[in-house]
């Protein structure tokens, strides 16, 4: 059976070019860059060329990179990091609701041991108010954390006025930055972000690596302890063939962001407009235009459940995604969605498309083709939908 | 098109031997098989071992599953469980019955909303690890539902509520096997869960330990009454009606002089009603909520065996439709008395090994415990 990957926004093939390069540094130059010898210098001069690589991608300097095991463990370090860091100036955080539970989860973790929590609500595309976090900040107010843009819904955040707000206040500005590397630009210094996470594996890079940008100056307290990697930041032996990998592909989708932006655009363009010209009773979650992701398309399908819609798709090769995969894999309603404020039943029918740089129009004339015969399949045997034709 | 479509069945796959082989079988005869994993509670604490709602019961059946190289899905039913078997359970316990939570989830979850949702990705069929067997009278052309080979795991009881519809729609592929050939046939495939021991009674209680979730679960509505005897002299305190079930002895907290056993729960008065071991019998019982299988309603009394629970032999009875006509309530007259008749559980009849119909006992609609109005 042909198969369809448009689930982009959980992870992406690794590039090839990336692919190859790495395994180098798995069985030829496999030194641990600690070491002083020759095995260890070549290690070491990759991984700081990788860098390099990461930092030009989002306007810092390589200094400013500390990779990690990746993005929740980014989040982890530099909520948890600055809440140790800066607990004597003050105890209190804010964020969003529609956060990545690796930092949602994150903050009320602190919570529970003696922080405060502010938790912004959103609009109904998805979006933070500038002036609720402007409302929200207080004297001792010690961490703004919003996202780049959300994974589920694509909505782009307001972040460089959030930014700019935050440097009024002297509060350190932590923006999770995983859905938006590689597809849009990124300069930390002109968007004031004191601390950023990326992610590798969202930019055809190899799954378990990820950074956090800790600006110069920004006082940052250690989660790992035992070794001086990372500025001490991160103690463990890095993971040297992971992070050149890394590098690579940052650089890799440096190169081609700006075309393959446009490309996606027209794509995501067609399977939404295709969507909701050929299926009854749909609704586009999130923003359109300007403040939605690229790669991103995500319609509420009424009367039928997501679940249902995905293993539908499933069986014809499609993968797609619904609500946000828990580690049984099964399915919860999205707090995206009831965030933004979709009754149960229409965040529970929420079907996610993310596209990549390998689809193409065919294939989502496929998708067209398909999904109207599986959701007019799960319609009949809905007795909701049943009553609503017939009211 | 030259290429046959086969048959979609969706297995109910719990990761437990009987459904594991459920889903072998149906392959093997050339089905199209998908295998389907409800997730529909979530244990807080640590995992009960083997509990068909564990990570680890979600983990073997994916495993079996790959082994056997059919697609498989994990689909949520927290909520669902939650609002049809659960809270069923402790409303029930606090109405003063012991409920079967197995049947309230056959019922509600597995042939309810699972075929629904079967049926939603295109399948004819759901099937099961049931010990049972669904056969088409030819006559009556109505669906019927038997016994399987291996009586001794006959589950029929807990499917008497199956309608004509989810039967036309349903396969037991395990009908033919006894329990033991079946774990050797798992074994003889490499499935990796033949020896898994059967799984317990309640999947979402921990311990067996039923009235602390209760308790926990109906915050101030447990509260300790009296003990009364069946004249409704009062004879002691007890900890709360959810705390105990009919024909129960040991637990009562007090002695009596005498061997006491629990003949009845008031749950208005919230007492415990107590009586001597002859008490405890009855030849007359009433049920609700009724289904049939094999015959459209009863019309009229019948012979059958009845069951009043899961692991007992089935006693001589006669059922008579009930008193407002139509199928709402079934009176069932035994032959010689019976021990321990427990509202909340439920009553099938069978004639020989078909299942006729059943329903949930209730308690004496006349107030009484039938053996006092026959006295």
């Amino acid at each position: 059976m042909k198969r369809i990957y448009l689930d982009h926004s959980a992870t992406t093939p690794v590039d090839l070019e990336v692919a190859a390069l790495m395994m180098t540094y798995y069985t030829e130059k496999y030194g641990n860059p600690s070491s002083v010898h020759s095995f260890g210098r070549e290690a070491r001069q990759a991984l700081e060329e990788a860098r390099r690589q990461v930092a030009e991608l989002i306007g810092a300097t390589p200094q400013e990179i500390t990779f990690t095991s990746g993005g929740t463990e980014a989040d982890n370090l530099a909520i948890i990091g600055t809440a140790e860091a800066m607990s004597k100036k003050g105890k209190h955080l804010i964020t969003s609701s529609v956060e990545h539970h690796a930092v949602l989860e994150t903050c009320e973790f602190l919570a529970k041991n003696g922080f405060e929590l502010t938790i912004l609500p959103v609009d109904a595309e998805g979006i933070v108010s500038v002036e609720d976090v402007r409302m929200a900040i207080r004297p001792d107010t010690i961490l703004i954390s919003v996202m780049h843009a959300n994974n589920e819904v694509g909505a782009i955040q307001p972040i460089v006025e959030i930014g700019q707000l935050a440097k009024e206040h002297s509060i350190t500005f932590h923006v999770d930055a995983v859905q938006t590397l590689g597809k849009i630009p990124i300069n930390v210094k002109d968007m004031n972000i004191d601390l950023l996470t990326v992610s590798s594996h969202k930019i055809y890079g190899p799954k378990g690596v990820g950074a956090l940008y800790v600006r110069k100056g920004v006082r940052l307290a250690p989660r790992a302890h035992g070794g001086s990697q990372e500025k001490k930041r991160r103690s463990g032996t890095e993971n040297t063939p992971g992070i050149i990998g890394f590098g690579k592909a940052c650089e890799l989708i440096g190169k081609r962001m700006d075309k393959e932006d446009a490309r996606q655009i027209i794509l995501r363009d067609k399977l939404m407009n295709g969507i909701i010209e050929r299926i009854k009773y749909v609704k586009v979650n999130g923003p359109l235009g300007e403040k939605r992701l690229a790669n991103n398309v995500n319609v509420s399908i009424r009367f039928v459940e997501g679940e249902s819609l995905l293993l539908s798709l499933d069986m014809l090769g499609i993968a797609a995604s619904s609500g946000s995969a828990c580690t049984s894999g099964s399915l919860d309603p999205s707090h995206v969605l009831l965030a933004m404020g979709l009754v149960h039943e229409i965040a529970h029918g929420s079907l996610r498309f993310s596209l990549g740089s390998q689809n193409t129009e065919e294939e989502i004339d496929y998708v067209l083709e398909q999904l109207p015969k599986i959701v007019e399949r799960l319609r009949m045997m809905s007795p909701l939908y049943d009553q609503a034709i017939h009211k | 098109m030259t290429l046959t479509t086969k048959t979609k069945v969706v297995v109910g796959m719990s990761g437990g031997v009987d459904s594991s082989m459920a889903a072998a079988l149906l392959q093997e005869e050339g089905y199209d098989v998908i295998g389907i994993t409800l997730q529909v509670w979530e244990a807080t604490g640590p995992e009960v071992e083997g509990g068909c709602c564990s990570n680890s019961a979600i983990d073997d059946a994916r495993r079996v599953a790959f082994i056997l190289g059919i697609p498989h899905y994990v689909m949520n039913f927290r909520s669902y469980f939650e609002e049809t078997v659960v809270d069923y359970f402790a409303r029930s316990y606090l109405a003063g019955e012991t409920p079967n939570p197995c049947l309230a989830c056959n019922k509600y979850v597995k042939f309810g909303e699972m075929l629904r949702k079967a049926r939603g990705l295109g399948a004819e069929y759901i099937a099961t690890g049931h010990y049972a067997h669904v056969l088409r009278d030819p006559a009556s052309e109505r669906f019927l539902l038997s016994n399987s080979v291996d009586t001794r795991k006959d589950q029929t009881y807990a499917l008497y509520m199956l309608t004509q519809e989810q039967l036309a729609h349903t396969l037991f592929p395990l009908a033919k096997y006894p329990k033991e050939q079946i774990r050797q046939m798992a074994n003889d495939r490499g499935l990796g869960v033949g020896n898994k021991p059967d799984s317990q009674e309640i999947c979402f209680v921990i311990d067996d330990d039923y009235a602390s979730f209760v308790r926990k679960r109906s915050s101030g509505l447990v509260k300790p009454g009296n003990f009364v005897d069946l004249k409704g002299n009062y004879l002691g305190r007890h900890q709360g009606i959810i705390y105990y079930t009919v024909g129960q002895r040991k637990g009562l907290g007090i002695t009596f002089g005498k061997p006491m056993f629990v003949v009845g729960l008031n749950p208005e008065s919230n007492e415990v009603v107590l009586g001597e071991n002859s008490e405890v019998f009855t030849d007359t019982l009433w049920a609700i909520d009724l289904n049939w299988i094999s015959i459209p309603s009863l019309k009229e009394p019948l012979k059958v065996t009845a069951k009043i629970r899961y692991n007992s032999s089935g006693v001589q009875a006669t059922i008579y439709p009930g008193g407002k006509g139509a199928d709402h309530e079934v009176m069932v007259l035994f032959d010689e008395p019976q021990r321990a008749v427990t509202p909340g559980q439920a009553v099938v009849f069978y004639q020989g090994n078909t299942v006729v119909g059943g329903g949930t006992i209730i308690s004496d609609p006349r107030g009484r415990r039938s053996l006092l109005v026959h006295e």
